[in-house]
């Protein structure tokens, strides 16, 4: 059985070192194991489910381990209509996820509502949390949602690691009130 | 088997005028009674010796805006399980005041019926145990389903009439 490595990052190498920045460093070991929440509710979540499965296979991108703990989650997925009520117990699953947390809302209901344009539910989990990655398609086919997750894993890698402290990111927080003020 | 005749006549003898617009859509018994008799019909009906009504199917309700005083409409379905017989009664209640008495003291099975109907109409329902929301989220602050509101969600701001051709 091949093994492949991935490439070292851009540095300086000379006999017995290598050279590189720590940004770059954290990215790549970030990007290559990012443990997903699926917090699937509706046919997006059958669609994830083949992902997971021997088939397409999610667990060759280091998401091996779908994480149902939100403690040990980076990636917290979301396939699915969100109602109004779920809401709530989104952004309690988003708010026990710890630093760095990415996002991926997948499918057109959590995107926007889809064909939900009703009383009772979220246009959108971009109302109560902040989202990274918009996954279309309702529902989207397995690679649609792999190819996401391959953008989240781009946005991990070239994250600078001081990202999070940054006020920028704070302000988002802020804004969907889950900073204090 | 029991005729809808049959039934018809027990309780116009027994509640005369308070039960009327008698029908049968699709050959089920359908009356209106008035709404402050509507436990006493229903005890009747299920108490009663032959017809034994014993099992609430449903309790849901109707928004009639033009129907002036009579706005609300709470239905239930009962079933006679040994006579295999159906009916339907309506009351009827004002949207300003839509009290309608609670069948909870009759069928248990009537507390999370109502508890839908009141979170959907707004009827209230008298003596109602435990009357809230069951399905919708607890911060909501109307009715979805009177006719008043809109079935869209007023907060949507993807649907440009541009991209919809309009």
């Amino acid at each position: 059985m091949s093994v492949n490595m991935v490439e070292a990052p851009e540095g300086y190498e000379g006999s017995g070192f290598f050279a590189t920045s720590l940004d770059k460093v954290i990215g790549l070991a970030r990007s290559h194991s990012l443990w997903p929440l699926p917090f699937a509710t509706s046919c997006c979540g059958i669609e994830f489910m083949a992902s997971m499965a021997s088939h397409y296979d999610i667990s060759r991108f280091g998401s091996e381990r779908p994480s149902f703990s939100p403690r040990q989650a980076d990636l917290l997925m979301v396939m699915g209509t969100i109602a109004k009520k779920m809401g709530p117990v989104v952004k309690q699953v988003y708010l026990q996820m710890a630093e760095p947390r990415w996002v991926i809302a997948v499918g057109a209901c959590a995107s926007s509502g889809g064909v939900f344009d009703t009383y009772s539910v979220l246009q959108g989990i971009d109302r109560i949390i902040p989202v990274d990655v918009y996954v279309p398609g309702c529902p989207p086919r397995p690679e649609q949602i792999l190819d996401g997750l391959m953008q989240i894993r781009d946005i991990a890698r070239d994250e600078p690691i001081r990202r999070r402290e940054s006020e920028e990111y704070k302000s988002l927080l802020r804004s969907y009130n889950i900073l204090e003020k | 088997m029991i005729r809808n005749q049959e039934i018809v006549e027990e309780i116009v003898g027994q509640f005369g005028e308070k039960v009327f617009a008698f029908e049968e859509p699709y050959g089920m018994l359908t009356f209106c009674a008035e709404t402050s008799q509507l436990v006493n019909v229903v005890r009747f009906l299920k108490e009663h010796k032959t017809f034994k009504f014993a099992f609430l199917t449903d309790v849901t309700a109707v928004h009639y805006p033009d129907e002036k005083d009579k706005e609300i409409c709470s239905v239930c379905h009962l079933h006679s399980w040994e006579n295999g017989v159906r009916v339907r009664i309506k009351v009827y209640a004002p949207i300003g005041q839509p009290d309608v008495p609670s069948l909870t003291g009759l069928f248990e099975s009537a507390n999370w019926l109502e508890r839908e109907a009141f979170d959907f109409f707004g009827v209230n329902y008298l003596n109602h145990p435990d009357l809230r929301r069951i399905l919708n989220m607890d911060e909501m602050d109307y009715h979805p389903l009177r006719k008043e509101y809109p079935l869209e969600d007023g907060t949507r701001n993807d649907k440009i009439d541009a991209l919809f051709g309009r």
